[in-house]
């Protein structure tokens, strides 16, 4: 919301500079996103009087002029424009000046001419036709500037003279002097020759740049003298006959040396403020002047419109309004204007709606913005001829039926949309947009001006389903004063009468469905501070409310009818505390009953299994929870996989982000690929994530959190992911952990992927990415990967370590090697070996495979280490020999395995 | 005899001191103290002596062969520890080539935050909760006050998936605020860390899934000056005691009192300039006492109790710990960003 402090002015006088009126604002609960000072780039521009002209001695289209501006000296400009007469009031940008844009005015020389400034156009002070209506400049065809496309077939001849016939009624005429005729005409004298000899005319021109001693193309039939459309010129022909030049000022009471700043409302300041939605009566001037009044302390200085009316007719003849969908229609009130007249509005009125950021129209259209802005209250003004039957109807839409609205665009409409409709047709989308056909044009004469409150759910659903929503449907949606619409309609009829736009007709159509009766809450100052902390006495409450317009009576507060937010004590405890101030509200520490704080075990898991993965040099990354549903295909998983069963978001920001994952390993390699693309070398990463499984309780997920790892790069080959998940399984004291290889995971390399069992539970999978899968990410490195479930690993982590007493007696160390079939894996022989130990045996590793000469193909040696000891006494070498022997004993059964 | 006793003395003494290693000095051992070496020889003779003579001339030879063996050990360390130092010289390394480090990984700095923040609140006795993503409409709006029609609610601004708008993504922590309300006994104190979603296209502040961290407090009594106290303590210690806080009025469905927290510009320290655009204050969190409809529709008696509630955004707090500068480098995970923290 967009608030002029000058329009603020109207009802608050509020003096404080923007800073501290933003701050004080900001600190009562209306926050200013900014302050825009509407002429900070305009610096020393004055009104400049034109006293004198001449032409350019060095140049055939500049003008030298002595400007009045209000010092002592007139100073010297030169232009180039040809729309300013001697006596003209103009902008003047003085030596030293700025313009909008940062533009930097200084004194120069123009082909030997010196020029201390520059006058101004509308563009150059960021203001367009639409500000200033006359400030469009209309220009006649001038011959002297008349540049032939083809130079060897001119259309008018180079010695061209008046009397010379153009074509038709039109002849070329000399410009013997130029009269201000006041509001943008000139009185005009010509000189031609007719068939009867010389003879001359004086006519009035809009056309703003002639001089004495232009020849121009004069229409003897009609008395106009011609533009180029009339010659149907092109621009080149006539290059300096523009629609465009210096901005001829037509206010009144103004002085060479004034400021222009005021002249053209530069001076005004616009604060943005932040609105909540529970606050719509903000969206207003009034409701804004209201807070303003509040925070400064300031009286609030509200207008009761005055209606004088009397237009002839019976509003009740003319008007009939029906509202067969009550419960949509809390109430509608209308008023009606004849004899009408279409004009630009005021210029007052034109520089407020511009500050507010709306573009000026016309006089009615104008009226109903400007009523929205400073009531709340959207307005709508409708063409009441094209009501047929004199008959409005607000009513749901049928289904299918049709309307132009007045941007143009055609709508289907459904029965949730409400229209407002005539006896035959729909002629506007209530509190949406009006329709076209019953759009206020040039010829309007008599107006129906609607102001209704329409129930929030219904204007936004239907503006949300059309994808069109406007300042009209946001102010709905969120619940309007029904108390506003009547004030509100008066005040456009009051502005009608004060522009004279036209004749209001006596009455008004107000139709009360849903009016509620006020809130009436008490008011309990103990409970109030109780809530607060604070110790604000009754009346400051009572006096902080007063001047919000809250009544109070006794303990009965009645809440104003536009503060539909206020229900309960603690919405009054807010309005206190806003004007008490929060700052004033102490600071305290918590008291009561202490409470122990603290992690859950699964947390203090979580922040190990992190912990761990970092002391082995894993990273820790982020990643997205929604995921491509291609992303099922990249990692290998067959169409009919069960576990593509996905979350799916109905309204995704792209098929990107559709589904909710169930595997976090696409969004790992996804990080992968991206660092693999930035070429960085060595990578390892974490991630600590959810998947998002169906079947939860309530329809909601099962959100299972799974530790994944990935990581490429200098030393990474399978023991290495192997040796983390070892490490992190060993540091949770998992017990009885197992590889087993996994062929047949889509998304790993068939003979490097292992599944992970520790207690006899399935923790997850490791393993070397399939190369199809890494190339479907654009990788063609080897990618290892792991993915451990976090609630099997919480079920999986051993109880806390209890001392055992360190050895006593020396242990005794044998090395073995045997010859075995490729096929038998070194967990087989392990757990042979762990088979056939007779109690020991403390200590199992392999310390070399070895294949080749002394070996037979298709068989493998491999060494262990043995490491036997005994808790009560020294072994001695028979006893370990036995059990050694056993040991061989097993692998022999259980693998095929032979001493070397 | 006691010339010849002198005369080895004396050579040996020399000989010993002139010894250039180890082996010379062995030799040397040899020579002189060995079973057949000069002073053993001389020693021998010593039967020849007369009685008288004895006892004098063994004491000599005595002394000799005891001052031989301590030159001999004082020549043996002098060589030894000369060998050391020729050693050590040798073996000098250049210390300025780059040690070799173990590879430690690294926290990502949006956690490192979230570290902090939790510390914090356990230590003034806060229990971290953790809960689902996928959430419940109706814990997401309707038991936080937010209307039916209330514009969060959009389709334009909420990921759904259903056309009932039952099941959504949630778009912000509070609902946790609701399960803690049913499921924990009071007083309650919680805070619930987690990831929200929002339909945002990615931009340099903007990302539709980011985190929050939810807080709550319900007891008897509780203010919303307890409110100010404890946000300000936490605010300290997260960014120095020297921050100054600035509590100004807002709206929350579900808070009433509420509040936006602002800490002063940390470029400008409140004079105001674009970071803070001019304003001299950088929104940090909002909060404000839970609405006593909130409470009712959990079962609490608003009569009795009170409580506050606030929720931070993580990224917001992390991206200003850290100073970094575009929210994409958060999700992004680039081993050059992830590696400075």
């Amino acid at each position: 919301m967009n608030l002029s402090r000058k329009w603020l002015n109207e009802f608050v006088r509020v003096d404080a500079i923007d800073r501290e009126f933003a701050e004080a604002m900001t600190l009562s609960g209306s926050k200013v996103e900014g302050t825009t000072d509407l002429g900070a780039e305009i610096s020393n521009v004055v009104v400049g009087k034109i006293l004198s002209m001449e032409k350019h001695p060095n140049s055939d289209h500049m003008w030298v002029c002595q400007v009045d501006v209000g010092q002592e000296e007139p100073v010297q400009i030169v232009t180039g424009a040809w729309n300013i007469h001697e006596g003209d009031l103009v902008p003047v940008a003085k030596d030293n000046s700025y313009l909008p844009g940062g533009v930097h005015i200084t004194r120069g020389n123009l082909r030997g001419v010196k020029s201390k400034g520059m006058l101004c156009s509308l563009k150059e002070l960021n203001l367009d036709e639409r500000d200033f209506p006359y400030g469009v400049i209309t220009a006649a065809a001038l011959l002297n500037d008349y540049h032939p496309i083809d130079p060897d077939k001119p259309s008018i001849p180079a010695d061209v003279r008046p009397g010379h016939k153009i074509y038709g009624p039109v002849v070329a005429a000399a410009v013997e002097g130029v009269k201000s005729a006041g509001r943008g005409r000139w009185t005009c004298v010509l000189t031609y020759a007719d068939k009867d000899g010389p003879t001359g005319a004086v006519v009035t021109t809009p056309c703003q740049n002639l001089h004495a001693g232009d020849m121009v193309a004069f229409n003897t039939a009609t008395a106009a003298i011609c533009t180029l459309a009339d010659l149907h010129a092109e621009q080149r022909e006539f290059p300096h006959c523009i629609p465009d030049g210096i901005f001829v000022l037509q206010e009144d009471g103004i002085r060479p040396g004034d400021d222009i700043k005021p002249v053209v409302n530069a001076d005004d300041h616009v604060v943005e403020f932040e609105i909540t939605p529970n606050r719509p009566d903000c969206l207003s001037v009034i409701g804004l002047a209201r807070e303003a009044a509040a925070t400064f302390d300031r009286p609030l200085r509200l207008h009761e419109p005055v209606v004088r009316g009397g237009a002839e007719g019976s509003l009740a003849e003319l008007l009939d309004v029906e509202t067969p969908d009550a419960d949509l229609v809390p109430r509608y009130t209308a008023r009606m204007v004849r004899n009408v007249k279409i004009a630009p509005s005021p210029k007052w009125m034109r520089e407020r709606l511009r500050a507010m950021g709306v573009r000026p129209i016309n006089n009615i259209v104008d009226i109903t913005n400007y009523v929205m802005l400073e009531y709340g209250q959207p307005m709508h003004a409708f063409d009441y001829r094209y009501v047929k039957g004199g008959k409005i109807i607000v009513r749901r839409a049928a289904e299918g039926e049709e309307l132009t609205t007045l941007d143009g665009k055609v709508h289907t409409l459904t029965a949730n949309h409400l229209v407002i409709a005539d006896e035959t047709r729909a002629v506007g989308l209530a509190g949406i947009m009006g329709g076209l056909n019953s759009e206020i044009v040039a010829d309007t004469t008599d107006v129906v001006f609607e102001s209704a409150c329409f129930d929030g759910t219904c204007i936004r659903r239907g503006a949300l389903s059309l994808g069109m929503r406007t300042e009209a449907s946001a102010k709905f949606e969120k619940g309007l004063d029904p108390l506003n619409t009547l004030p509100a309609v008066n005040r456009a009829c009051e502005l009608v009468e004060m522009l004279g736009a036209g004749e209001v007709v006596d009455g008004v159509i107000d139709i009360l469905n849903n009016v509620p009766q006020p809130t009436v809450l008490k008011l309990e100052p103990d409970r109030i501070n109780a809530l607060l902390g604070t110790d604000v006495p009754a009346d400051e409450m009572i006096r902080i409310l007063r001047k919000l317009d809250f009544e109070v009576d006794g303990d009965q507060v009645t809440v104003p009818s536009w503060r539909g937010d206020v229900r309960r004590m603690a919405d009054l405890a807010e309005e206190v505390a806003r004007f008490h101030g929060y700052d004033n509200i102490p600071v305290t520490l918590m008291r009561g009953q202490t409470t122990q704080g603290g992690y859950s075990p699964a947390q203090k898991l979580e922040n190990r299994l992190g912990e761990l993965c970092r002391a082995c040099g894993y990273d820790e990354i982020i990643t997205y929870s929604f995921i491509s549903p291609t992303a099922y295909d990249r990692i290998g998983w067959s169409a009919d996989d069960g576990r593509r069963q996905s979350f799916k978001i109905l309204n995704p920001l792209g098929e990107d982000t559709s589904i909710m994952r169930t595997t976090t390993l696409p969004s790992m390699l996804e990080i992968l690929a991206r660092n693999y693309n930035y070429r960085n070398q060595n990578v390892k990463l974490y991630e600590l994530g959810r998947i998002y499984l169906p079947g939860g309780d309530d329809g909601l997920a099962v959100e299972n959190k799974v530790l994944t790892l990935g990581a490429y790069g200098q030393g990474m080959d399978f023991y290495a992911m192997k040796g983390v998940v070892e490490a992190i399984l060993r540091d949770i004291r998992a017990k009885d952990v197992e590889f087993d290889p996994d062929p047949s995971n889509p998304s790993y390399h068939p003979g490097r992927c292992a599944q992970v069992h520790a207690d006899g539970r399935y923790i997850g999978v490791l393993g070397q990415i399939h190369p199809n899968v890494a190339k479907s990410y654009g990788v063609d490195t080897e990618l290892y990967c792991a993915e451990l479930d976090f609630g099997q690993l919480l079920l999986s982590k051993g109880p806390d370590p209890e001392y055992v007493s360190l050895p006593k007696y020396p242990s005794v160390d044998r090395d073995i090697a045997v010859v075995c079939d490729e096929a038998v894996t070194v967990g087989e022989l392990e757990k042979a070996i762990r088979k056939g130990a007779k109690g020991l045996l403390k200590h199992v590793e392999l310390f070399d495979i070895y294949r080749g000469p002394g070996i037979a193909p298709g068989k493998k040696s491999a060494a262990f280490s043995l490491t036997l000891r005994a808790d009560d006494r020294s072994l001695t070498g028979e006893e370990a020999d036995s059990d050694v022997k056993s040991i061989l004993e097993a692998l022999e059964k259980d693998c095929g395995a032979v001493l070397r | 005899m006691k010339e010849q006793l002198a005369k080895i003395r004396a050579a040996a003494l020399s000989a010993f001191e002139g010894a250039q290693s180890k082996v010379d000095l062995d030799a040397l051992r040899v020579q002189y103290l060995g079973k057949k070496g000069e002073l053993t020889a001389v020693l021998k003779q010593m039967g020849r002596l007369s009685a008288e003579e004895r006892p004098a001339m063994g004491q000599l030879a005595n002394e000799v062969r005891a001052a031989l063996e301590s030159a001999l050990d004082t020549a043996s360390k002098k060589l030894e520890e000369a060998a050391l130092e020729h050693k050590l010289k040798a073996e000098a390394v250049d210390v300025t080539i780059p040690g070799k480090a173990p590879a430690i990984g690294h926290r990502h700095p949006m956690y490192i935050a979230l570290d902090e923040m939790k510390e914090i609140f356990i230590g003034m006795g806060f229990t971290v909760l953790d809960g689902p993503e996928i959430e419940l409409g109706e814990l997401n709006f309707d038991r936080l006050n937010a209307e039916p029609g209330h514009p969060s609610r959009d389709w334009s601004d909420t990921f759904y998936f259903d056309e009932d708008e039952r099941v959504m993504l949630r778009s912000q922590t509070s609902p946790m605020q609701v399960r803690a309300m049913d499921s924990m006994p009071l007083p309650i104190r919680i805070i619930a860390p987690g990831r929200v979603y929002r339909k945002d296209e990615v931009d340099a502040t903007h990302s539709p899934m980011f985190h929050q961290v939810e807080g709550m407090v319900i007891d008897k009594g509780v203010t919303m000056a307890d409110l100010k106290g404890t946000l300000n303590a936490v605010i300290k210690k997260m960014y120095g005691e020297d921050t100054q806080t600035r509590f100004r009025p807002h709206h929350f469905p579900f808070t009433e009192p509420s509040c936006e927290v602002d800490v002063q510009c940390h470029k400008c320290g409140g004079v105001g300039c674009p970071t803070c655009k001019g304003e001299g204050w950088i929104e940090l969190l909002g909060a404000g006492m839970i609405h006593p409809h909130v409470l009712e529709m959990a079962g609490i008696d608003p009569e009795v109790y009170s409580g506050w509630a606030f929720g931070f955004g993580l990224e917001r707090t992390a991206m200003r710990r850290f100073k970094i500068d575009d929210l994409r480098l958060i999700f992004e995970n680039d081993v050059r960003f992830l590696e400075q923290f």
